[in-house]
C-alpha cells in the first residue's frame, strides 16, 4: 500500500552563493568554514488520505522547509516527495512544481496576499490558469469560495488592505481551496493572529477537512493548537522527525526525550493560587544548524545520553502502535514510558 | 500608611492619525504593590503595550498622554520633565521588550553597553563595572559570562539576547519591571526558561512586574494578579487563578473558550464572533457590546467599575460567580 | 465601485494634501496640454517659412509684428514668434523624454525583475553590465552614442534609452529582489503559476513604486539631456526644433543684449523640469514606507 503523500529521504541543504571575492579568497588559501545550513536531514514521512498531520518543531527544526518542498516552492536537494506516486515537482534541471494538487497557506496573511490585486483576481488567478473556471465566470467562481470560508462574497471586489488579519487568511485559504487541492500545507495559519481570532480560523480548518475530505499538514510550534486538531503528530528537531505517532498516545507517552522535554515546557493554564508554578525548562540551547553535533542532534541537551548517541545517529524506528521514534533509548520491546528515568532537573 | 509602589489613576494615552483620535489607553486605573506581579492581558489593539510605554513616558509620537496620573512611590510622573524621568527610568523602573534589539545596540560589545547602563546613574570604575556586570549576566542564566561579556549582540541567540537585556534591566536593582511580551518571540523551551528565570529573580530581589502578553497560559504561571484589557479599558482584574476560575467578564469568559486546551481534541472551539473594533471609531458604550451575547440596550452605556472584594469587572451583565473551579 | 478603496484613489487623496507638489502637477499637465494642442494655441506656426518675416527678427517681447501679431515674448532671429516656438519646443522636448523614458523603463524593468528572478549567473552577468554602465556619466554615453549614429529623431531617442535603462534596471532589480521571496509570491509560484506570469503580474507592479519615481527625475534628465545635446549641436536635427536647439540658436545674442532669445526657452525647460521633479519628490515620500508617519 501506498500512502496518500510520500516523503522519502528528503533533504535540503541550503549552501552560501560563492561571491566571485569568495572564490578569489579560497584560490589565495583562504580557510572558510563549511557555511552550508542542512535544514532538512533525511526525513521519510508518509500520510494517510483524510488525515491531519501536525508537523511540530521550534524554529531552526526544519519543519518550515519540509512543508515549502511539500508544496512545491523548494526543491528538494535529496529525497522524493510524491502524492499516489505522483511526484510533486518536474524532474530535470530546473525543476517546476506540477501537481496543483497540493496548496498552502502561509503564516503571515499581511504578507501572502498579492496587495494590488482586487480578492476577486486573486482567487480566480489560479483557477483560470488551470482551467477550473473562465474568465467569464471567474467572479461567481471567487464569490462561491468566499463563501465557503465564512466571508460575505462581495468582499470579492475589495483588496487585502480593507481585511483584518482574521479575514485575510480566510481569504488565504479561500485562495488555496479555490485550486480545488487534495492536500493543503497550512504553515503556522494561526500563529500571527489574535487569540480569539484564532479559534475561528482552527473551526473553520476542522469544518473544511470535514467537507471536503481534505489531507492536512498542519506545521505549528504551538503544541496546544496541534493536539486539538492533528490525528496525528510529527516531531521535529534540527532538521528530523524525533518521534511521529498518534497526537494523544505522543502527548501523553512520549518516547524520545525531546518531546517529552518540549511537553514539560509549555506553560499551562494554571487557575489555582496556591499552587507554585514550577518550569522545567529544557537545558542548553539549540545547536547550529551550520554545525549540528554528530550522531543524535539532541544529545548534547538529553539527559539520558550515553555514548553511542554521539556517535550513531538513531534511526526513525517503529515502537508499537503505529508509532515511530529516533532514539537509541526507544525499542518495540521496552514497552510504556520508559523515558522517565532521570527527571530533568529545572 | 504606606502608598503603593505604583498607582495609575483613569490614565488616557491617545493618538491622533488622519482619520481621527485613536483612543489606545481610555482610563485605565490600577495600583501594584511592592513585590506583586500583574499580569496585563489583552489582544493587539487593546492598548496593554501602550500601557506599560505610557508608565515610562516613551509614547510614541504624536501620541501623548491626555489625562490622569501615574503615581509612582507616591510621586506623579505625568508631566515630569523628560530629564527627571530618564533618571527614573532605568534606575527604578526598567523596561524588557519583546524584541531584545530594542535595548541592545548592535555595534557596542556587552561590556560596553553594561558599562554605560551603569554609568548613567551611578558613579563606577571600569573594573567595578565590569565585575558587577559579569554578576548580573550569570544571575540570568548565561553561561560563562567571563567569557562572552566581550561578545556583541549579534553572536548571541534570540533566548540569549533576551537574558542580556534583562541583565541589563536588572543592573540598578529596579523596583519595578514592566515585560512587555519577552517571551513571544522565542521558542516554547527558551520561553520556558526565562520564565522561570524571571520568575526567580523577581522573587530573589522583591521587585515588582508587569508583565504583558497577550498569552493567558504564561501569565497565568508568573503573575500573583491579572488585569484583562480590551480595546483599551481594563474589562476585568483580580487575583489570577480567581479571574481564570471564574470570570466575570463576558470577554474573559470568551478568551477561555477559545483556547483549545479547554475543549477535548476535535470539538469546535467556542468562538467570539466578529473582530476587535478600531480604536478610532469605539462603540459608544461597552467597547464589546457588539460581540457579546449578553448585550442588550443598557450597554450603550460604559459600564461603571464594580468592585468585589479583591476583584473589579465593567459590565452591566457579569457571569455569576463560581464558587468551585 | 468605490474610487477611495483602490489603491490609486487613495494615493490621488493624499497627493493632493501637499500643495506645492500639486501646483506643480497642474504646471506639467498644463505645460504637457498646452505642448500637444500647441498648433491650435500657438498664434503662429513657427516653421511655415512663409509666415516669416525678416524685418520681425530679433525684437524685443511686446513688439507688434508686421502682421499685425503681438510678440509676448519677443521674436528670434528668423522672426519667428518665440512664444509660439517655445510651445512647439516643448512639445518635441516632451514627446522626446517620455519616449525615452518609456523605452528605457520598459527595457529597463523586464531586465531587472526577470534578473532577480531567475537569479545565479543571469543575474551576476546582467547586474554588473549594469553597474559598469553606471559608472559612466550619462551625458557622456548619451554624447557617444549619438555621436556615433549621427543625427536624428530616433538616433538621439536610442541613445538616451542607452544612457538612462540602466538606471530603471538597478531600481526594478533591487525593488524586484525584495518582492522575490514574499510569501505572495511563493504562493504564486506553489499554485503553481508560470514564471512569466509570476514576473509581469506579481513581481513587476509591486515593484513599480520606486520604478515610478525614477522614471519622474529620469524623464525630467531625458529633457534637460536632449537639450544639452542639441545645444551641443549632436541632438536633433534642425527641421526638430527643440528647448535645447531654441536656446543654442539665442546662445550667440545674449552679449548683445537680446537676452530673450535664449533666455525664455530656458526659464520654459526649467518650470518644466523643476515640475517634474517636484512631482518626483511627492511620489517618493508617499511611496517610501519608512518616510510615512
Amino acid at each position: 500500500m501506498t500512502a496518500f503523500l510520500s516523503v522519502e529521504g528528503a533533504a535540503k541543504r541550503f549552501a552560501p552563493v560563492l561571491t566571485f571575492g569568495d572564490k578569489v579568497a579560497t584560490w589565495l588559501g583562504a580557510q572558510k568554514p563549511p557555511r552550508t545550513v542542512h535544514a532538512v536531514d533525511g526525513v521519510d514521512l508518509f500520510v494517510e488520505r483524510g488525515a491531519v498531520l501536525g508537523l511540530v518543531g521550534e524554529s531552526g527544526s526544519g519543519k518550515s522547509t519540509l512543508g515549502r518542498m511539500v508544496a512545491g516552492i523548494h526543491v528538494p536537494t535529496e529525497g522524493s516527495i510524491r502524492l499516489e506516486g505522483m511526484p510533486v515537482m518536474s524532474p530535470g534541471n530546473r525543476p517546476r512544481k506540477i501537481t496543483t494538487r497540493v496548496q498552502m497557506v502561509f503564516q503571515d496573511p499581511f504578507a501572502s496576499l498579492d496587495p494590488r490585486m482586487r480578492i476577486a483576481d486573486t482567487l480566480a488567478e489560479g483557477p483560470i490558469a488551470h482551467g477550473l473556471t473562465t474568465r467569464r465566470e471567474a467572479m461567481a467562481y471567487a464569490r462561491k469560495w468566499l463563501e465557503t470560508v465564512g466571508l460575505d462574497p462581495d468582499y470579492a471586489t475589495r483588496f487585502p488592505h480593507q481585511f483584518s488579519g482574521g479575514q485575510r487568511q480566510r481569504v488565504a485559504i479561500a485562495r488555496a481551496l479555490a485550486m480545488q487541492p487534495d492536500l493543503l500545507v497550512c504553515d503556522e495559519p494561526v500563529a500571527s493572529l489574535d487569540v480569539s481570532i484564532q479559534a475561528q480560523i482552527i473551526n473553520l480548518l476542522m469544518r473544511l477537512r470535514r467537507e471536503l475530505n481534505l489531507t492536512l499538514l498542519f506545521i505549528s510550534h504551538d503544541l496546544s493548537v496541534v493536539r486539538h486538531l492533528c490525528d496525528r503528530v510529527a516531531i521535529m528537531y534540527l532538521g528530523r522527525i524525533v518521534e511521529e505517532g498518534p497526537t494523544p498516545e505522543v502527548y501523553e507517552t512520549p518516547r524520545h526525550p525531546y518531546t517529552r522535554a518540549l511537553l514539560e515546557s509549555v506553560p499551562r493554564l494554571e487557575i489555582d493560587d496556591d499552587v507554585d508554578v514550577v518550569f522545567r525548562p529544557i537545558e542548553g540551547e539549540l545547536p547550529s544548524p551550520q554545525n549540528p553535533p554528530a550522531g543524535c542532534h539532541f544529545n548534547a541537551r538529553c539527559p539520558l545520553v550515553f555514548d553511542r548517541c554521539r556517535i550513531e545517529r538513531p534511526l526513525l524506528n517503529e515502537v508499537g502502535n503505529g508509532r515511530l521514534a529516533a532514539c537509541h533509548l526507544a525499542s518495540p520491546d521496552q514497552a510504556g514510558p520508559n523515558l522517565a528515568i532521570k527527571p530533568i532537573s529545572g | 500608611m504606606t502608598a503603593a509602589l505604583l498607582e495609575v489613576r483613569g490614565l488616557k494615552t491617545h493618538f491622533p492619525t488622519s482619520s481621527g483620535i485613536a483612543r489606545a489607553v481610555d482610563g485605565v486605573s490600577f495600583t501594584l504593590e511592592r513585590g506583586e506581579v500583574l499580569g496585563l492581558v489583552g489582544e493587539s489593539g487593546s492598548g496593554k503595550s501602550v500601557t506599560g510605554f505610557s508608565l515610562i513616558g516613551l509614547v510614541d509620537e504624536p501620541g501623548r498622554i491626555v489625562d490622569g496620573e501615574i503615581r509612582f512611590e507616591g510621586r506623579d510622573l505625568v508631566g515630569q520633565p523628560t530629564k527627571e524621568l530618564r533618571r527614573i527610568r532605568g534606575r527604578d523602573i526598567a523596561m524588557v521588550f519583546q524584541d531584545p534589539m530594542m535595548t541592545l545596540n548592535p555595534v557596542l560589545s556587552i561590556a560596553t553597553q553594561m558599562h554605560l547602563a551603569l554609568e548613567a546613574h551611578e558613579k563606577i570604575g571600569k573594573e567595578e563595572a565590569r565585575q558587577r556586570s559579569i554578576e548580573a549576566l550569570a544571575r540570568v542564566g548565561i553561561p560563562s559570562p567571563e567569557g562572552r561579556i566581550d561578545s556583541f549582540p549579534h553572536q548571541f541567540s534570540g533566548g540569549m539576547r533576551q537574558r542580556v537585556a534583562i541583565a541589563i534591566a536588572l543592573l540598578h536593582r529596579p523596583k519595578l519591571i514592566i515585560a512587555d511580551e519577552p517571551t513571544t518571540a522565542l521558542d516554547v523551551s527558551i520561553q520556558a526558561q526565562i520564565l522561570a528565570e524571571m520568575k526567580a529573580l523577581v522573587k530573589e530581589f522583591g521587585m515588582a512586574m508587569i508583565w504583558i502578553s497577550h498569552d493567558l497560559a504564561t501569565v497565568s504561571s508568573i503573575a500573583d494578579r491579572i488585569a484583562v484589557m480590551y480595546a483599551g479599558r481594563i474589562v476585568e482584574a483580580g487575583p489570577v487563578g480567581q479571574v481564570l476560575r471564574s470570570p466575570r467578564h463576558p470577554y474573559t469568559q470568551g478568551l477561555l473558550d477559545s483556547l483549545p486546551t479547554r475543549t477535548s481534541p476535535g470539538e469546535e472551539l467556542a468562538q467570539i464572533p466578529g473582530t476587535t473594533p478600531s480604536l478610532i471609531n469605539l462603540p459608544s458604550g461597552c467597547a464589546f457590546a457588539p460581540r457579546c451575547a449578553r448585550a442588550n440596550a443598557e450597554c450603550a452605556v460604559i459600564p461603571e467599575e464594580v468592585y468585589e472584594d479583591a476583584r473589579r469587572f465593567r459590565c452591566h451583565h457579569p457571569l455569576p460567580e463560581r464558587s468551585t473551579p | 465601485m468605490n474610487l477611495s478603496a483602490s489603491p490609486f484613489g487613495r494615493f490621488v487623496a493624499e497627493f493632493t494634501r501637499n500643495k506645492t507638489a500639486t501646483v506643480a502637477a497642474i504646471v506639467v499637465l498644463v505645460i504637457a496640454l498646452l505642448a500637444i494642442l500647441a498648433p491650435l494655441v500657438a498664434q503662429q506656426d513657427p516653421y511655415d517659412l512663409a509666415s516669416l518675416v525678416l524685418r520681425d527678427a530679433r525684437r524685443p517681447p511686446g513688439y507688434v509684428g508686421t502682421s499685425g501679431i503681438v510678440h509676448l515674448l519677443g521674436t528670434d532671429s528668423q522672426g519667428r514668434d518665440l512664444l509660439s516656438a517655445i510651445l512647439y519646443g516643448l512639445r518635441i522636448s516632451l514627446q522626446m523624454g517620455l519616449l525615452a523614458g518609456a523605452i528605457a523603463f520598459t527595457i529597463g524593468a523586464v531586465v531587472g525583475c526577470s534578473a532577480a528572478y531567475r537569479g545565479g549567473r543571469f543575474e551576476a552577468v546582467m547586474m554588473r553590465i549594469i553597474d559598469l554602465q553606471l559608472s559612466f556619466p550619462a551625458i557622456l554615453l548619451a554624447f557617444v552614442i549619438a555621436a556615433l549614429l549621427g543625427q536624428g529623431t530616433w538616433q538621439l531617442i536610442m541613445a538616451l534609452v542607452f544612457a538612462q535603462y540602466a538606471y530603471f534596471a538597478r531600481t526594478a532589480h533591487g525593488a524586484a529582489s525584495a518582492e522575490r521571496h514574499k510569501d505572495y509570491v511563493e504562493a504564486a509560484l506553489s499554485t503553481p503559476l508560470s514564471a512569466g506570469r509570476v514576473v509581469l503580474r506579481h513581481i513587476l507592479p509591486n515593484s513599480l513604486p520606486p520604478l515610478i519615481v525614477v522614471a519622474t527625475v529620469q524623464v525630467a534628465s531625458a529633457i534637460s539631456l536632449e537639450a544639452t545635446l542639441s545645444f551641443l549641436g549632436v541632438g536633433l536635427p534642425p527641421t526638430e526644433p527643440s528647448l535645447g536647439m531654441l536656446i543654442s540658436n539665442g546662445f550667440q545674442y545674449l552679449l548683445s543684449g537680446r537676452y530673450w532669445i535664449s533666455m525664455y526657452p530656458g526659464v520654459a525647460l526649467i518650470i518644466l523640469i523643476v515640475s517634474i521633479n517636484l512631482v518626483g519628490d511627492q511620489i517618493r515620500d508617499q511611496l517610501n514606507p519608512r518616510l510615512k508617519r
